[in-house]
């Protein structure tokens, strides 16, 4: 069962896709004077000064004592010989935890860059993109550490600096708040009160909370309860998981000991699960009631990406390795307080490797998938597949399906999303509260953003909570032509 | 089962106080936060605060006379027969097994004092629930880690008091038990005798145990105090109704029924639909939505309430401020007479080590704290003390009139008689920030309130049949828009919005501390909750003008 096989074929280089209507993704060119503002100025410059300085892990207290024992004369010899075995026995334990888990033995940089949902983080100008969860205005983490803040009311854009600000992993608004935002980074978590009326363009670090446990560091993912209420954040060197009442800057540590960290969050949109992965093949499914968890054992690798359908019951995830995206469904069972679950996931989609005859040649398109990301109708799922960046025909791509959850889950194909030549999609996002269907938020290696809409009606009932007012009755279109196309339904397994 | 002894009496022991004394009577959901060091001196001096310093002196003694009969050696007994010189043989006092009672003894002192500093009685609740083993569990590695810590301090206190004071319990044993120092041995009062590695580890040993055996009770109350209680919210039975959700919020005492209470109604408005339907629900004869109307009555009514409070708070100190830009002059001599505080009480004053801050913010305290401190006294939580009687006040009055002749006197002989006054007004002062706290100290209550009228709204938009909830929506909206403007302008105050400093690895619950944040963004999130749920629809709500207005600020996520 190949799914991308029944895709329509890739577009020819030059044509970047633009929008989706009446069931089709319509595509143009674009010309680079339409380019406003590239984010590339933002980048780190090449020749850094970095090199020329020797790094020291060491503060300056243990340099101190290291220079005294070191003066020390007389060393009596069993003290020596003690010691000597004690560093040994404590070389021979890491080493040992290391060979269990091999990313502990990354560095922070490079463990960000291995469990960050951007492709290629580390050169990436865009490290990590936020939707505000009500309102129009997005924040984009930049390679030089700096945030922006976008909103198409206001002119200004505020820039968020801060010492503590470094490699931005992640960033994610409150939900129920206008102003606050926090973000991952090296070795604490931020969170930022921008004051949407404030006319300032460089709110100062006073705005910004900052939120940090002993050991819980490099923060690679982050995820608010929809509620508003809570914070999580997850470190792969951290075997627990940490919950933050952020207003009192207080937390506490969900500890379990398998799978040697968490590496990836997040919060189904009725707030009733967290999934939770870790850096080993195993990932977690928190209930959030009495915060007790389901171990999900993965056969290949670890779980790399995953996402909530709209009404919290369905989990699809993606794992290292392997070429599907597997379903879990989950169903709620009054009074239990473990939440209900199946006993294994369901594979719904194949993205193995499919070539396409294009103008320009065979394109080969599938592989393993970065991330995942479902629109808050449930209609529009986008896959971003890594690709391989060293074959110029196997480039990294976004391949949209078409999705229904009610009464039964289907999967239909809807097409590829592209830019223009030669830039690789990094980075995804669909807009939370898009009002004519989904819009979907793609940042380039280029370092540009670019919206898809996807226009259509939504055939399921409106859903209560995120959208809130009901929206009128619209006329329901049923896409006819795709029914018989259809890669998965629950009625086939 | 001689290293069974200690623990089996130590757990004894505790079992005992707490029949004695009723955890109720000394422990609270509602922190006592002192405004002034004098209060906490007062709550410090409390009768019932001495008689609880000493039960755990005794408690200390005992289980430390445990310790010395496990360890054994020389430890084990208070009395030996020493060898004379002329032959003959008495009996002579065991130092060691001395110092190891006595050390049991100040560390229950100390740990008793050190409790009402960091309010070791007050209960926090969690925001996470979790079962009571979990949470047991993850509080194990805390308590080791604190009883260490504090033990490892208390015993630093102890040797220094012991070096300079440990004649004076020596020479009363020997002569209330008739017993001789034995001259041939070491005096333990000296450096020498204190220099012993093997003394030190032995005291730190025996004060980590006792503490820990304290803070594990402590945990084990907390975590059985705090669970979760599921109250019904419609009973089938007449006797049984005195149990609903309902009545038992309306209920004034005890307290922790009514905290219970709001936590579960904050915790079923959010997670269970089949409990809401009750909620939402009619009364079977009538028709009338009993339930609803007395939750949400109750919920409004501590909400108005806090209002109230906040808005009198804040008249108060805007009147107080108006009276002072009047008075011309006086801000120089405020200042200058600070500068005299500063600099004396360093060597006036015994000083809690743990209330201190940087001089920078008693200087700062004293300028904008001290010409307010007569009007906020009546914020003073801690009425029950007998510091914080009328009189005092009136006794401190005079103390803050002839302040501002401070600056402008310079003679010697009225130094000191200034410095003495300075004493009075150092202890008087008002910490910073404590009012803010005392103001918001029950706030707990008002965020469960919050949040459960918000999720009960923001359900009603779907489940609610009859439309009960439609009818109290702009009483509810105008409530919380109330607060937020009396939030907001409280925040507006100097210390106000200041971050207390946290305090890490101790046992006591600084969460009290930061409750009025935890309120401010609870109270946005639930207007937010209503305005996000409703939209457009709210503008069919009958409301003022002004408020309409301030919704459109969270209608378009500008707040």
């Amino acid at each position: 069962m190949c799914s991308l096989a029944l895709f329509p074929p890739p577009l020819p280089s030059g044509q970047t896709t633009l929008c989706e209507s009446n069931n089709e993704l319509l595509s143009g060119t674009t010309t680079e004077d339409q380019l406003k503002q590239s984010l590339k100025l933002h980048s780190r410059t090449e020749s850094s000064s970095k090199a020329a300085f020797l790094d020291h892990s060491e503060t300056l207290w243990m340099r101190s004592c290291l220079y005294i024992l070191s003066c020390a004369l007389v060393v009596p010899k069993w003290l020596s010989m003690s010691s000597g075995c004690i560093l040994a026995l404590l070389q021979k334990v890491s080493s040992f935890h290391g060979s269990l888990f091999p990313h502990l033995t990354l560095s922070s940089e490079d463990m960000i860059a291995e469990f960050s949902q951007v492709l290629n983080w580390s050169d990436c100008v865009v490290r990590a993109f936020a939707w505000h969860p009500h309102t129009d205005k997005f924040a984009v983490a930049l390679l030089d550490d700096s945030i922006k803040i976008y909103n198409p009311k206001s002119a200004t854009t505020p820039t968020l600096k801060h010492r503590l600000q470094r490699s931005v992993a992640a960033v994610q608004w409150k939900p129920l708040c206008a102003s606050a935002l926090a973000v991952a980074c090296q070795n604490c978590l931020l969170v930022w009160h921008v004051d949407p009326c404030s006319l300032s363009t460089r709110p100062s670090s006073g705005c910004a909370q900052v939120l940090s446990h002993p050991g819980h560091s490099p923060v690679t993912s982050i995820a608010w309860s929809p509620s508003g209420s809570l914070l999580v954040s997850a470190s792969p060197m951290d075997t627990a998981m940490m919950v933050w009442d952020v207003a009192s800057e207080s937390c506490v540590p969900l500890q379990r000991v398998g799978g040697g960290g968490v590496s990836f969050l997040s919060w189904s949109p009725d707030g009733s699960h967290v999934l939770a992965s870790t850096p080993s093949a195993l990932f977690r499914v928190w209930e959030t009631r009495m915060w007790t968890c389901e171990r999900w054992p993965c056969v290949k690798g670890r779980c790399q990406s995953g996402c909530w359908s709209p009404d919290g019951s369905r989990l699809l995830f993606t794992v290292q390795g392997e070429m599907v995206i597997y379903a879990l469904t989950f169903t709620d069972t009054p009074g239990v307080g473990l939440c209900g679950g199946p006993q294994a996931a369901a594979v719904v989609a194949d993205l193995s490797e499919t070539t396409f005859n294009t103008p320009d040649g065979d394109i080969i398109v599938g592989g393993e998938i970065q991330s995942l990301a479902w629109d808050s109708t449930g209609e529009r799922l986008a896959v971003l597949l890594k690709g391989d960046p060293h074959a110029a025909d196997r480039p990294a791509i976004i391949a949209v399906f078409k999705t229904r959850t009610s009464p039964i889950f289907e999967l239909l194909p809807c097409g590829f999303v592209q830019g223009e030549r030669g830039a690789e999609p990094r980075l995804m996002q669909f807009h939370p509260s898009f009002q004519h269907g989904a819009l979907l938020t793609v940042c380039w290696s280029s370092g540009r953003i670019t919206h898809v809409p996807f226009y259509f009606l939504s055939a399921g009932v409106p859903h209560c909570g995120l959208s809130g007012s009901p929206s009128l009755p619209r006329p329901q279109t049923v896409p006819a032509d795709f029914a018989n196309q259809s890669l998965f339904t629950e009625l086939m397994s | 089962a001689v290293l069974l002894l200690g623990p089996i009496t130590a757990a004894l022991v505790i079992l005992g106080r707490f029949s004695l004394f009723h955890p109720i009577q000394t422990i609270s959901v509602i922190p006592t936060i002192a405004c002034s060091k004098i209060a906490l001196l007062g709550q410090l001096l409390h009768p019932r605060q001495l008689v609880n310093s000493a039960v755990h002196c005794v408690m200390g003694i005992v289980v430390a006379w445990c310790c010395a009969i496990t360890i054994g050696g020389r430890y084990e007994t208070l009395g030996y027969t020493c060898p004379q010189s002329d032959g003959s043989s008495q009996m002579c006092l065991n130092e060691y097994h001395l110092i190891l009672l006595l050390a049991g003894a100040f560390v229950g002192l100390s740990y008793s004092l050190l409790g009402v500093i960091h309010n070791m009685n007050y209960i926090s609740f969690h925001t996470v629930q979790q079962y009571k083993y979990l949470r047991f569990k993850g509080a194990l590695p805390l308590v080791v880690k604190c009883s260490a810590t504090q033990a490892l301090y208390s015993i630093r206190n102890f040797i220094v008091v012991y070096f300079f004071l440990g004649y004076i319990p020596k020479a009363w044993f020997c002569k209330t038990l008739n017993l001789y120092l034995n001259s041939s041995v070491h005096p333990l009062d000296s450096i020498a005798g204190l220099l012993d590695l093997s003394l030190v580890y032995h005291l730190w040993i025996s004060a980590s145990f006792l503490l820990f055996t304290w803070h594990i009770t402590l945990v084990l109350f907390r975590i059985f105090v705090t669970e979760l209680y599921s109250f019904p919210v419609q009973s089938s039975f007449t006797e049984d109704a005195h149990q609903c959700l309902a009545k038992v919020l309306n209920e004034k005492q005890p307290m922790i029924l009514k905290f219970l209470a709001l936590q579960d109604l904050a915790l079923l408005s959010q997670h269970s639909p089949s409990r809401r339907c009750q909620v939402f629900s009619l009364s079977q004869p009538g028709g009338h939505p009993h339930n609803w109307n007395a939750i949400s009555k109750e919920c409004l009514s501590m909400l108005t309430d806090l209002t109230q409070r906040l808005v009198a708070y804040h008249d108060t100190v805007a009147t107080n401020g108006r009276a002072k830009s009047l008075s011309t002059g006086s801000e120089r001599k405020t200042s200058s007479e600070t500068s005299v505080t500063s600099g004396t009480e360093d060597l006036m004053s015994p000083r809690p080590t743990l209330l201190m801050k940087t001089p920078a913010s008693v200087f700062a305290r004293s300028v904008v704290g001290t010409p307010r401190t007569p009007l906020t006294a009546p914020f003073t939580p801690d009425l029950d003390s007998p510091f914080a009687s009328p009189a005092l006040r009136r006794l401190t009055a005079p103390v803050e009139q002839c302040s501002p002749w401070f600056g402008t006197v310079q003679s010697p002989h009225v130094k000191n008689f200034l410095a003495k006054r300075v004493l009075i007004m150092y202890l008087f002062n008002k910490l910073p920030e404590a009012s803010s706290q005392a103001l918001f100290a029950d706030s707990q209550a008002h965020i469960w309130a919050l949040e459960g009228l918000s999720y009960l709204v923001q359900a009603s938009f779907s489940e609610d049949q009859f439309g009960v909830v439609q009818t109290a929506l702009p009483s509810i909206l105008s409530c919380m828009l109330v607060l937020q403007e009396a939030v907001d302008r409280h925040f507006k105050l100097p210390h106000a919005s200041s971050k207390p400093v946290r305090s890490t690895g101790s046992m006591g619950d600084s969460t009290h501390k930061t409750l009025r944040f935890a309120l401010r963004a609870t109270l946005k999130t639930a207007i937010y909750r209503i305005t996000t749920t409703f939209g457009d629809h709210l503008n069919a709500i009958q409301m003022s003008a002004e408020h309409r207005k301030r919704l459109q600020q969270f209608l378009e996520y500008k707040e």
